[in-house]
């Protein structure tokens, strides 16, 4: 192609990148290294039904003043990506002088939001990713062998969890297994345990959120998966048939390496939204228990507090996790991509 | 001409008094609030107008939106239905205007304490009066042949002889979800040992005390009556349990309380049973460990005089002494408004009231400390590490909070 052409061409994509994901980027650096400013307060006295009081109030003239001079805040750096409510390097290394063995360190550590967060969130996308891809290439793999007249209804039943909105489907999930509800109450006559509650336990709450998971994205494999069955050269299977291959080394050594690209597609795709787990905790009420950097997120935005420099640290932190999560699968795809050029 | 005049004249007389009963309005209004009865009451008033479009956003969820709702210019919401804790937040960002100009013109009728001043300028009207308060199954104490409990030492042993006699397993509720409902309960038992959450006049945290300790242990005694998934259960949810009849002692707020047994589904067991009294007392202390609120409503900054205008005769429409004449919204609530005579149900908060409980502390950092202690306290909560622990994370997240937000 030739520039000029190739530069038309992009224009309109680019711009779109530009606008659409720079510009916001750099508006979520910008705040991340910036709080508001010191609160100039003064002493009022507020008056109402319950009679008057002084109380401490801000002044919102100097502030305004304040913000007026400089708009964007004090600049503080990376202070906030290292205080308590992110990174805590001080406590780290405070935890890391006064432990005294590895158990110790580590209760101390899992004591900080961070950290907390990411036990959670990398145990649920370690978790949820490999198991709903072996699950959804078993559904592909059932499904392929029906009957075409049975296929489009039992395609359109698998596909239901992830047409369920992720907050309504925890939202449905979180009432049937409320110790009141019909799992939760199924589950009590099990296991013969009248307390047991799943929503007490952080076990298994964690248990409830992964399983949850595996279910609502299991059909996004799925569907990927079969559309690349379709494509399976029959050939190859009739002659690993011929040569005697059983069904288990047909799907081994020959349906799975062609499924590969896929595979690292839907592994791709997995990692990043099972790192961003967010719905089920709100859905399942499960904050007491689960924590993900994008609740934290959500929490610090929340109406009375408004900590725009702490969500938008934490927002930097997701996106450096992601980059490392991902780097392993785009290395390979870049050696493929040299490999074949 | 001079019969022209007359007749003009009292043509103007007619319509303006038919528009001071039926509202008139000229421009846009449109509320964010909480959703409990007397609110939708409120709002609906508030709809009642005619003239202009009155839109009404109540959820739950409002102190997350209020705030970004109003920030714009022009503010997507007029008015924001506030308590004492929510208007800091209002305050904090800048968002709302005084109404001085606007009480002058069109709130003759409005009672002073109704008025919320703030350094001298009115920033809210506030339209009833709210607190946690004790509501309690009377035949089922009855049966054990328990008084109603007084303080929480009471509760606890109330609740023993309860799951003792076999009527019921968990017969404590309340609203201990994590986060905001969770931290209130804290709030609560904290003043009630005599804590005080800042030291004196600065935004210094002070939870990590002996008053702060003491209210954690209260709070985990009464947990063990609990239905084990306290940690999901806000109001609503600790309400669905008392009207399903699986609980006897709650501390509930006077807003839902009246209300509690008035819906489809409940037993008349439960609903002949139900009873409110004053909020209790804990450690020997004379406050009760409850927190009193006001519920008001505000008028945006960024709107346009007209706007704010029209938002402040809506929502006085909303808070017309006449809606009191309804005997079933007189007991939504214990409202300030001109003619309001109390009912049996303003019981509990008019008791927290005239037992001198405090006010929730209209600070600027106060929201913050809130929320750490939403954060923070469900570890202490589910056994998994001591009270003074838990404090003392409290207020490292307090901390740090603070210092982003440039308290500290």
């Amino acid at each position: 192609m030739k520039h000029s052409t190739f530069f038309w061409f992009f224009l309109p994509t680019g711009l779109a990148m530009l606008l659409f994901i720079a510009f916001p980027l750099v508006s979520v650096v910008l705040q991340s290294v910036h709080t508001p400013h010191e609160a100039v307060l003064v002493t009022v006295e507020n008056c109402g039904p319950f009679g008057c009081k002084h109380e401490t109030t801000i002044d919102q003239d100097a502030t305004r003043a304040l913000r007026d001079a400089e708009p964007l805040g004090r600049f503080v750096g990376l202070d906030i990506y290292f205080d308590r409510g992110h990174l805590a390097i001080a406590e780290v290394r405070e935890a890391w002088v006064t432990s005294e063995n590895w158990s110790g360190f580590f209760n101390i550590i899992g004591n900080l939001p961070f950290y907390r967060a990411m036990a959670f969130t990398l145990t649920f996308t370690f978790t949820v990713t490999p198991v709903l891809i072996i699950l959804g290439l078993m559904i592909a793999l059932g499904v392929n062998a029906l009957s075409e007249k049975i296929k489009g209804l039992v395609i359109f039943v698998s596909l239901l969890p992830m047409i369920v909105t992720p907050l309504i489907g925890s939202l449905i999930l979180f009432w049937m297994i409320d110790s009141r509800g019909i799992l939760g109450n199924a589950i009590q006559w099990l296991a013969a345990d009248p307390d047991l509650s799943l929503k007490a336990s952080t076990g298994l709450t964690w248990l409830m959120l992964i399983v949850y998971g595996v279910w609502h994205s299991a059909p996004f494999a799925f569907v990927v998966f079969y559309a690349g069955l379709q494509t399976l050269p029959m050939d190859q299977i009739e002659s690993a048939r011929i040569d005697g291959a059983s069904r288990w080394e047909q799907v081994r050594y020959v349906i799975v390496p062609h499924l590969m690209p896929l595979i690292t597609f839907v592994a791709l795709i997995q990692l990043m939204d099972n790192f961003r787990v967010f719905e089920p905790i709100v859905g399942f009420n499960a904050e007491a228990h689960a924590q993900s950097l994008s609740w934290i997120i959500f929490n610090d935005l929340g109406g009375e507090t408004r900590q725009l420099s702490a969500a938008a640290t934490s927002s930097m932190l997701t996106i450096f996790g992601v980059a490392i999560l991902l780097s392993p699968v785009l290395w390979r795809t870049w050696q493929d991509f040299k490999g074949k050029s | 001409m001079h019969l022209r005049k007359l007749a003009l004249a009292s043509a103007i007389a007619i319509m303006a008094s038919t528009a001071a009963q039926a509202c008139q309005i000229s421009a846009r209004v449109s509320v964010v609030g909480n959703e409990f009865p007397a609110i939708q009451t409120v709002g609906k008033g508030a709809q009642a107008c005619s003239g202009a479009e009155v839109s009404t956003n109540l959820t739950a969820d409002h102190q997350k939106i209020n705030v970004a709702g109003m920030s714009g210019n022009p503010a997507e919401y007029t008015s924001a239905i506030i308590a004492n804790s929510s208007i800091v937040a209002l305050m904090n960002n800048d968002v709302i205007r005084p109404l001085d100009d606007l009480v002058a013109k069109h709130g003759k009728d409005l009672q002073k304490n109704q008025l919320i001043t703030i350094n001298g300028k009115v920033m809210a009207v506030a339209f009833m009066a709210n607190a946690q308060h004790l509501v309690y199954r009377e035949d089922v104490l009855k049966k054990t042949g328990i008084e109603p409990p007084k303080t929480y030492e009471d509760m606890l042993a109330a609740a023993e002889k309860i799951r003792s006699s076999g009527m019921m397993q968990n017969p404590v509720g309340g609203a201990y979800k994590a986060g905001w409902n969770l931290a209130q309960e804290f709030n609560n038992m904290f003043l009630g040992y005599g804590g005080s959450h800042f030291k004196d006049g600065s935004a210094q945290p002070n939870v990590n005390s002996a008053a702060g300790v003491n209210a954690l242990k209260m709070m985990k005694a009464l947990s063990e009556y609990m239905n084990p998934d306290f940690l999901t259960h806000d109001s609503n949810a600790t309400n669905a349990e008392f009207r399903a009849g699986n609980v006897a002692i709650m501390n509930m707020w006077g807003s839902r309380a009246a209300t509690l047994v008035d819906v489809d589904g409940v037993s008349d067991e439960v609903k002949n049973g139900m009873n409110i009294a004053g909020p209790m007392t804990v450690g020997g202390g004379s406050t009760p460990a409850s927190t009193l609120w006001w519920d008001g409503w505000t008028v945006a900054k960024n709107v346009s005089d007209a706007e704010a205008e029209a938002t402040f005769i809506a929502m006085m429409n909303g808070i017309d002494p006449a809606i009191i004449k309804d005997e079933n919204i007189r007991k939504q609530a214990v409202w300030l408004i001109e003619g309001y005579t109390p009912t049996d149900a303003a019981r509990g908060v008019f008791a927290a009231a005239q037992a001198n409980t405090i006010p929730y502390p209209m600070l600027p950092y106060m929201g913050l400390m809130h929320t750490a202690l939403g954060a923070e306290l469900s570890d202490f909560m589910q056994g998994k590490e001591t009270a003074e622990q838990a404090l003392a994370d409290v207020e490292a997240a307090y901390i740090a909070a603070a210092k982003e937000k440039g308290f500290l």
